[in-house]
């Protein structure tokens, strides 16, 4: 993916926008595999250090990255 | 007809005899027979005349087949007066019974029929024995079955007799082949037909399969792929900025934006609201352990040292673990003095020698090291960087300096030679007997043998230092170094190099250390600098007391700033001393220090040009003092340069808190938290937080007895040990109980004069404990003592912020 707007800094946000590109189409088309009327609305991740929450549509992609709050 | 065989009289025909009948055969009821004559015998020729007459009307008629075969010409038809067969007569069947009733007709009736049963059933009587005579065979019928049974020709048998000539016979025989279709009629065949009628389908069959394996060779050939550079892209795709513009403002990501946010938005606030990161799993795991059930030992005894020689009727006034040998603890005695001896040190006698003596957990009873030393130690420290450099501060206000690098080899190894000792007297068994005089002669000589005596090898001119006893000493880390005027610089060497020591007489002195070995040449410079002074490199041989000076660096002297009026300083506690924290890393870099070093680093000691150095600036100078009278000051040591003259002013604004009544004998910085401080004194201990000015955070209640001594937890950062002059110790648990401790351990009989935790491995912690007696105990700090639970820090943390809080 191309990004658009961004807070972070231009390298992470490139890998962030390639990598997670391809995971939001992979886990859309595993969620249609399974029942073509479903679709992906929101994909969360969540690691050791950061939360990473992605919403996708047809043309775009919203990306956030938070910290866990403590 | 009632079948009599039921009723045992299967020869008795009950029949009714119509008055017709009656005439016919005489037999009429009360003319011709009566009750007593009954019997009437009527031919049979009549019946079968009478059943051919009259048929079927004929009371004969049922009877008919019996009379029919009845063997005699006459039957015996007995009139029934009472109906005993059911009907008026009945008729008896055979020739027997008609005998039996007809001879003996005196007899009553039951008798007769009684013996007609006997009779039949073959009962016992007792007849007299006659042998059995024969008797024409009587025919019962059988004949006739045997008759129909047997197997008689029927038609006569037919004989066929077949002749040939003779001269056939023998004659030899010609065959021939004739093929049975091709004559007629010559064969019958039966051919088999489909019968309609019949058909069996088959549902079963049974078929034997054998399976072969097909051999069959094929061969493939696979494309290998391998991934090659088709294309290289080394910077991203990106838009142009114009590009970015448009499609920023274009509808679709606006619509985009309005669809997604507010998913966002849900997910934004489940984030907020709770910690998602939070390993439930393990924290209930560790919940478990903590709270099942109340442990009943915290404090498991390890040990306990004392020496009669040296330590009797004295008191231990300071432990101290050796850093980095595992099992060593050096104690300090001194006089056990009343309040009033301590302050007129003039009048005291020294009877004994002092000494600092150094126990091996592996000896109890011989002390391995003695440190000689002139007075009484109120205190001493390992220094953090070498643990051969030991620093003390005597009762008379001088400080000490020994140096046990040649003992450290013998304190290393004193595990082996323990194990050496227990060795040998496993094999006492087999020994014989001279080896057992040898072997105890050497125990008794051992048990003689004195612990080496080590000299001090640095003692601080008496001028110059404290007039009263040097009652806290502490080595200051390693990174900073203080010079004259009071500004901190950075210390190159990592080696501690500086002491600061305070007393009652209201002064806080820093020292560096003079150099302890001579070096090999002598160099010009080192003769010049007026503080260093040398000792020979064999130390005890030294007759030559040294008295050139060793002076302190700085001295501070801490007085009321508007009062003048001095205080008196029992202990001391700056910002920057933090060692314990870390005590694994410090004795890893310790350990390779050690093993290259073969010269003391001191040796090449200077004092630094302070042009080269940097001035650290962040280091933080406060410091906490507790002193004789209960107060607990608050300043720090950085010296202004007062602009007017050009001498430093020590000491800023400070500030002072009286909480406890009696002298503070505890003044120690959390080693969990730098700002947070344990003191105690008296009938009470607070706890402080630096920065907050209104009060201690915690500060308990006075107690019954005195509290002496008070020491952190290692290991656990709400846990703190106190101990009291009933010889009990308290152990206090922030995190469970803030009124009271949580567990109490009785240690001695006497007063607790110091306390001193270790951490020797990660599952073994000890706390030293000294009391009046000269009595070292050793105790193991059992687990649930010794660990803290899942985020004791954080609670322990958020339980001062709170108390901060509750304080404003």
């Amino acid at each position: 993916g191309i990004p658009i707007r961004t807070t972070l800094d231009n390298s992470t946000t490139v890998q962030y926008a390639g990598l997670l590109q391809q995971l939001t189409m992979k886990a859309r088309s595993t969620v249609r595999d399974i029942d073509p009327q479903n679709d992906l609305t929101f994909l969360r991740i969540r690691s050791k250090k950061h939360e990473i929450m992605v919403a996708p549509d047809k043309e775009y992609l919203l990306i956030v990255i938070q910290n866990p709050c403590e | 007809v009632i079948l009599l065989s039921f009723i045992g009289h299967p020869e008795i025909f009950p029949l009714v005899f119509t008055t017709k009948t009656q005439e016919i055969f005489n037999c009429r009821v009360d003319e011709d027979v009566t009750e007593e004559n009954c019997f009437k015998l009527i031919k049979k020729e009549d019946i079968i005349q009478d059943l051919k007459t009259r048929a079927t009307i004929s009371d004969f008629h049922p009877i008919k087949k019996v009379v029919l075969e009845y063997p005699g010409e006459e039957l015996l038809v007995v009139f029934d007066a009472k109906f005993q067969y059911g009907q008026n007569f009945y008729f008896v069947a055979s020739e027997e019974a008609k005998e039996n009733l007809l001879k003996p007709p005196e007899t009553a009736e039951e008798k007769e029929e009684e013996k007609e049963e006997e009779n039949r059933e073959e009962t016992l009587e007792v007849h007299p024995y006659k042998p059995p005579v024969h008797k024409p065979w009587v025919s019962l019928g059988s004949e006739k079955e045997v008759e129909e049974e047997s197997v008689k020709d029927t038609i006569t048998k037919i004989k066929y007799m077949i002749s040939r000539v003779r001269r056939k016979f023998g004659a030899p025989i010609t065959f021939t082949d004739k093929n049975a279709s091709h004559v007629k009629d010559s064969y019958v065949e039966c051919t088999s037909y489909q019968d309609k009628t019949y058909s069996i389908k088959m549902l079963e069959k049974n078929v034997g399969i054998q399976m072969v394996p097909k051999l069959r060779e094929a061969s493939t050939q696979t494309k290998w792929t391998y991934p090659k550079n088709a294309a290289t892209q080394y910077f991203p795709r990106q838009l142009s900025s114009e590009e970015k513009e448009e499609s920023l403002s274009s509808e679709k990501l606006k619509e985009f934006l309005t669809s997604v946010h507010l998913r966002m938005e849900i997910a934004l606030q489940q984030n907020e609201i709770m910690n998602a990161f939070f390993d439930d799993w393990k924290a209930l795991a560790e919940d478990e352990s903590s709270s099942g059930g109340k442990p009943d030992v915290y404090l498991k005894a390890y040990q306990s040292f004392t020496d009669l020689r040296h330590l009797k009727d004295r008191t231990i006034s300071w432990v101290c673990w050796h850093p980095t040998i595992y099992g060593i603890i050096a104690v300090s005695a001194g006089e056990r003095l009343s309040y009033e001896e301590q302050v007129n040190l003039s009048d005291k006698s020294l009877l004994q020698q002092s000494v600092i003596l150094f126990w091996s957990f592996f000896d109890p009873i011989h002390p391995q090291l003695m440190l000689e030393c002139p007075e009484d130690i109120y205190c001493f420290q390992f220094s953090p960087s070498d643990p051969n450099i030991i620093a003390g501060g005597c009762i008379n206000g001088q400080v000490i300096l020994w140096d046990i690098s040649q003992h450290e080899e013998k304190l290393q190894n004193a595990k082996t030679v323990a194990d050496g000792i227990e060795i040998t007297a496993v094999n006492m068994v087999n020994a014989s007997i001279l080896n057992m005089l040898e072997y105890i002669y050497m125990l008794w000589g051992k048990m003689g043998e004195e612990p080496p005596l080590v000299r001090y090898c640095a003692v601080s001119s008496i001028q110059y230092s404290h007039e009263k006893p040097v009652t806290d000493i502490h080595w200051l880390p390693d990174y900073f170094e203080d010079n004259r005027m009071g500004a901190t610089f950075e210390n190159r060497a990592e080696t501690c190099v500086q002491l600061v020591t305070c007393s009652p007489d209201g002064s806080v002195l820093f020292w560096d250390i003079p150099a302890t070995k001579l070096p090999e040449q002598p160099s010009s410079e080192k003769v010049k600098e007026e503080e260093t002074f040398y000792v020979p490199p064999d130390v005890p041989d030294t007759s030559k007391h040294p008295d050139v000076c060793w002076k302190p660096l700085i001295k501070i002297n801490l007085r009321e700033s508007d009062t003048n009026i001095e205080y008196g300083p029992i202990r001391i506690s700056l910002k920057e001393l933090h060692y314990h924290s870390k005590p694994s890393e410090k004795v890893q870099s310790l350990n390779a220090l050690e093993v290259p070093a073969k010269e003391s680093p001191y040796t090449e000691m200077s004092i630094p040009s302070s042009k080269n150095l940097k001035v650290l600036e962040n280091i933080s100078t406060d410091f906490f003092v507790g002193t004789e009278d209960g107060e607990i000051v608050y300043s720090d040591w950085e010296m202004e340069i007062h602009s007017d003259s050009a001498k430093p002013v020590s000491q800023k604004h400070a500030q002072k808190y009286i909480i406890h009544t009696e002298t503070i004998n505890t003044l120690q910085r959390s080693p969990f938290f730098k700002d947070i401080i344990l003191s105690v004194g008296g009938r009470n201990f607070a706890i402080w937080r630096e920065g907050v000015t209104n009060g201690p955070i915690l500060q308990s209640s006075c107690s019954a007895g005195r509290y002496t001594a008070g020491q952190w937890s290692l290991t656990r950062p709400g846990v703190f040990f106190i101990g009291r002059d009933d010889g009990n110790i308290d152990i206090w648990d922030i995190l469970k109980k803030t009124h009271e401790p949580s567990h109490l351990q009785n240690i001695s009989k006497s007063t607790i004069t110091f306390i001193s935790p270790w951490t020797a491995s990660p599952n073994q912690h000890f706390l030293a404990v000294s009391d009046d007696l000269g009595v070292l105990h050793v105790w193991e700090i059992c687990q649930p003592l010794s660990h803290p639970s899942s985020n004791e820090d954080a609670n322990v943390l958020d339980y001062f912020e709170r108390e901060v809080k509750y304080l404003k």
